[in-house]
């Protein structure tokens, strides 16, 4: 059982992992993950390689969302730019370690113009501000043919550096988990900076965040160029792992699917994100086989899936902000601190 | 010119039906604060539940559209008791999403019952077209438009003339104040769900009756946002006034720049709006205190 | 357990800083009809204590809410040691030195009492948004500055180190007011305004925040400026007292003349003769 920690530098409590044991922890996580397509199936690698894709999309709604406190209905219609961004870059012979940091900042400045009327309006507003942007986006995929191929889509050739070409999911494996875990500590890198603090002021109270000396339009401008940032790349690595994409992949259940991500991960936590990614990508996983198992005896019942994975997202939302507002990141940090106590309980 | 004041006239009798779907929404964010993202759905709803109870039950349009309101306003109630009031005091973003999931589980459970088909449900007014010179309106559009006007000057004379109707305003305006004159606030809210619920499940049947029905339906709610953003939320006259006016220039655009465009113009029109003159036209810019 | 900096703290931040005056200059405000403000003029002295009392709805808070810019006057001015500032974005304020506390508390609910109080300090943090992303060898450097600063500065002049690890949401109110004004001492200020720092305290927790403005104001010279209801408090500290009522100036002086001014006793007890403290 551990009993406390002491620290001896400022330094050393403002550590990314303060504690030894977390480091060994994520170590062995980061060991067994990297490992992942050493010795998984196919199956499971390629659904850890969209759980990767969620994570990366999810960390960045988290931001905008979770820490600052703006709603962002447009995060679905963002990976979309990234994507097709991608896609054009990469007919044109664009690398990857390119094409992806610059989907990125596209959709970025996409994020900040998306996000100006947040400097002016605040949570209602702000949220039929980002429905009216995705709506336009999802138009310009639908209608751009030149860059989007238009409905009938578009095909992105595959990522590759030097003679390693990322084809297959043990190799997109790699682009994908580098990137996410890449981002993921950059959020927590973020947090812990007064960057990260002045979002949550400007979420808590922005007028007091204001007098403070926070620069409002500054701030929030910047939460959702980050947000729209990791969804730019979360859809470049789309881009790359299906290696080709049509408009009807970015439609608002997408959107809603990263915000209800964010509420049962964890509003404003990167643990919140990753486990909000992977608990909603397993969902309808789950949902799945139950209906294949279940189709021997209700031919009918293959029919009813997709409707019913709306329905449990929808469910999920709400079940979560009854009764769980702080989400999977706080029914973690409860376990956790059971099993620090152990044999002890609190 | 006559091309034009056939779009215009087609247009702005459209926007009728709009302005009912933004009263619904309108309605309750003035009474209860909250952004009820699920308008579109909750309108879906009610007008399945006309369909299944015309052409499934057999029953006479009317009696359908009783028996529908009925149940989307017991649904309502509902929502309003097991998942809002919990919910209460919660950062507006919370609640916001409540009535996503909320829409998210109305779709998911319309579309697992009925799919995704394209329905035609009887339809509630007779279909008479009227001819005016060389400028044809159909029936389905002008008795859209009628019922609409009904109802909404109904809701007008019901705020301003009946004790519950201002008693609702009160509750709107100022709640501790009004319980404390002794209006039942819990009731207030509940009674504010039903008349929105009623009102979209109209919206919803006569859209449904004239244009047919399927899940897409949900979606005509969409370009309702703009109306609301343009009108200001919290201003029903406002609304009203913007649905007419984005039925206008919905009917415009697709007249002159092709249908396509009508999915995108309302759009465009709100990020303007809400970049340029963020509470409306109409809205009250609210003073913040510290 | 002792906690020690590794990163020298610059000598400028180690000495006093002399406060700035503050000046409000003929000011007006208006809400649509009402004039809440008409012609308010007074001046804070640099490192002296000045307090703004009134009734209810006397302007007092708007006089505070013009200074840090939330409000903005329709006529006159504010200057701060000469520069004015009437018109200067709201959280440029805080860089020039101007700080301040609220009547309802506000602290963010979803930080930790430290990261509240090195909020304080946002405006002297330079790191840009790529550096803060890979945390740098100059972001962290400036981070732990920071928290070097705060911890020596204010927290352990505040008496606060035992709670610093908590989320605010769970400090009793005398805390959470003490911790507000932590935060406001960690933004360096040269002008500290207090609105109402000890309302709905008891006698010994308004004691100690008596001492701590006082110790505020003789260690680091900070012009302050308050707001307060309990009238023995604010006789006995400040230099100098301004009464508002109805928006208005009616009187102002050392606590002494304030409280035998006629205006002053008709306004807070409607009759003469009567002593207000």
């Amino acid at each position: 059982m551990r009993t406390g920690i002491c620290h001896e530098t400022f330094a050393s409590e403002e550590r990314l992992w303060p504690v030894a044991a977390t480091r060994v922890w994520m170590l062995i996580l980061a060991i067994c993950l990297f490992s992942l397509p050493l010795w998984g199936g196919d199956y499971v690698l390629a659904m850890t390689c969209i759980v990767g894709i969620h994570i990366v999309a999810t960390l960045g709604l988290n931001i905008t969302t979770g820490n600052t406190g703006l709603i962002s209905l447009s995060h679905g219609a963002f990976l979309g730019v990234g994507c097709y961004t991608v896609a054009w870059l990469a007919h044109r012979g664009v690398p990857f370690y390119v094409a992806l940091p610059a989907a990125g900042l596209l959709t970025a400045l996409i994020g900040v113009v998306v996000g100006l009327p947040s400097l002016r309006v605040k949570g209602v507003y702000l949220a039929i501000a980002t429905l009216a942007a995705h709506f336009i986006l999802t138009f310009v995929f639908r209608e751009w043919d030149a860059v989007t191929g238009g409905v009938p889509g578009t095909t992105i050739p595959r990522a590759s550096i030097g003679n390693f070409t990322f084809v297959g999911d043990r190799r997109n494996f790699y682009l994908i988990y580098g990137c996410a875990f890449l981002l993921a500590i950059a959020a927590r890198n973020l947090a812990r900076t007064y960057i990260g603090r002045a979002f949550v002021a400007v979420r808590d109270r922005d007028i007091s965040a204001e007098i403070l000396g926070v620069n409002l339009l500054q701030t929030k401008l910047q939460a959702f160029a980050i947000g729209a940032f990791y969804a730019g790349v979360a859809g470049g690595l789309l881009g790359y792992f299906y290696g080709a994409i049509t408009p009807e992949y970015f439609v608002l259940t997408l959107s809603v699917f990263y915000l209800a991500a964010v509420i049962v991960g964890g509003l404003g936590t990167v643990l919140g994100s990753v486990l909000g990614a992977v608990f909603m990508t397993f969902v309808p996983e789950a949902l799945r086989l139950a209906v294949n198992a279940s189709s021997h005896w209700f031919p009918s019942v293959a029919a009813l899936l997709l409707p019913m994975g709306q329905a449990v997202f929808g469910l999920l939302i709400i079940v979560f902000l009854v009764f769980e507002p702080h989400g999977l990141a706080a029914i973690w940090s409860r376990v956790r601190r059971v099993i620090h106590l152990w044999p002890f309980r609190t | 010119m006559s091309e034009f004041i056939e779009y215009s006239l087609l247009g702005i009798l459209s926007g009728g039906v709009t302005a009912l779907i933004a009263l619904s929404f309108v309605l309750i964010y003035k009474g209860t604060g909250v952004v009820n993202f699920a308008v579109g759905e909750v309108m879906m709803l009610g007008a399945y539940f006309y369909y299944a109870a015309t052409v499934m039950f057999g029953l006479p349009p009317v009696v359908a559209l009783a028996l529908g309101l009925i149940g989307i306003a017991v649904l309502a109630v509902a929502f309003e008791r097991i998942v809002l009031r919990p919910l209460s005091g919660q950062p507006p973003v919370a609640v916001l999403m409540a009535t996503i999931g909320m829409a998210s589980i109305i779709h998911g459970g319309v579309e697992a019952v009925w799919g995704g088909d394209t329905y035609s449900p009887p339809p509630l007014l007779p279909r008479t077209p009227l001819i005016f010179n060389d400028i044809l309106i159909p029936g389905a559009v002008l008795g859209n438009f009628a019922v609409a006007a009904v109802l909404i000057a109904g809701f007008f004379a019901f705020f301003r003339f009946t004790s519950v109707g201002i008693a609702l305003r009160a509750t709107a305006s100022d709640p501790v104040t009004a319980a404390t004159l002794g209006i039942d606030i819990n009731s207030a809210l509940r009674l504010t769900w039903v008349l929105s619920a009623v009102v979209g499940t109209v919206a919803g049947v006569l859209i449904a009756s004239s244009a047919g029905l399927s899940p897409l339906l949900a979606a005509a709610a969409m370009s309702v946002f703009a109306a609301i953003i343009l009108g200001g939320l919290d201003s029903i006259v406002g609304a009203i006034v913007a649905s007419l006016l984005i039925g206008w220039v919905e009917a415009l655009a697709a007249g002159y720049l092709g249908g396509k465009s009508r999915d995108i113009v309302p759009f465009v029109v709100v990020l303007v709006i809400l970049i340029f003159r963020p509470y409306g036209i109409f809205g009250s810019r609210t003073i913040e205190r510290l | 357990m002792s906690l020690r900096a590794e990163v020298e703290v610059p000598a400028v931040l180690q000495e006093p800083t002399q406060g700035l005056a503050l000046a409000v200059e003929g000011v007006d405000l208006r809400f649509g009809g009402i004039r809440a403000l008409r012609g308010v003029s007074f001046s804070a002295e640099p490192g002296k204590i000045t307090a703004v009392i009134g009734p209810n709805g006397a302007g007092k808070t708007s006089v505070f809410n013009a200074i840090s810019g939330f409000y903005r006057p329709a006529a006159g001015r504010i200057t701060l040691g000469g520069e004015d500032i009437t018109s200067m974005p709201i959280h440029a304020r805080a860089k020039r030195g101007i700080a301040r506390t609220f009547q309802n508390i506000a602290l963010f609910h979803g930080l930790s009492v430290l990261e509240n109080i090195k909020l304080g300090g946002h405006h002297t943090m330079r790191a840009g948004l790529l550096s803060a992303m890979v945390y740098s060898r100059s972001t962290r450097d400036e981070e732990v500055a920071l928290r070097a600063e705060v911890e020596r500065k204010v927290i352990d002049f505040l008496e606060i180190d035992h709670i610093r690890h908590l989320p605010v949401g769970v400090l009793p109110y005398g805390m959470q007011k003490r911790v507000e004004l932590a935060r406001a001492l960690a933004m360096q200020p040269q002008v500290l305004l207090l609105d109402e720092p000890v309302a709905g305290m008891n006698r010994e927790e308004t004691e100690d925040m008596a001492r701590f403005i006082l110790d505020v104001q003789e260690e680091w010279g900070v012009t302050v400026l308050l707001v307060e209801h309990d009238m023995g408090m604010v006789m006995d500290i400040s230099s100098k007292v301004v009464v508002l009522n109805f928006g208005e100036v009616i009187a102002s002086g050392t606590p002494d003349v304030v409280r035998r001014h006629p205006e002053v006793i008709r306004a807070y007890l409607g009759t003469e003769g009567a002593d207000p403290a």
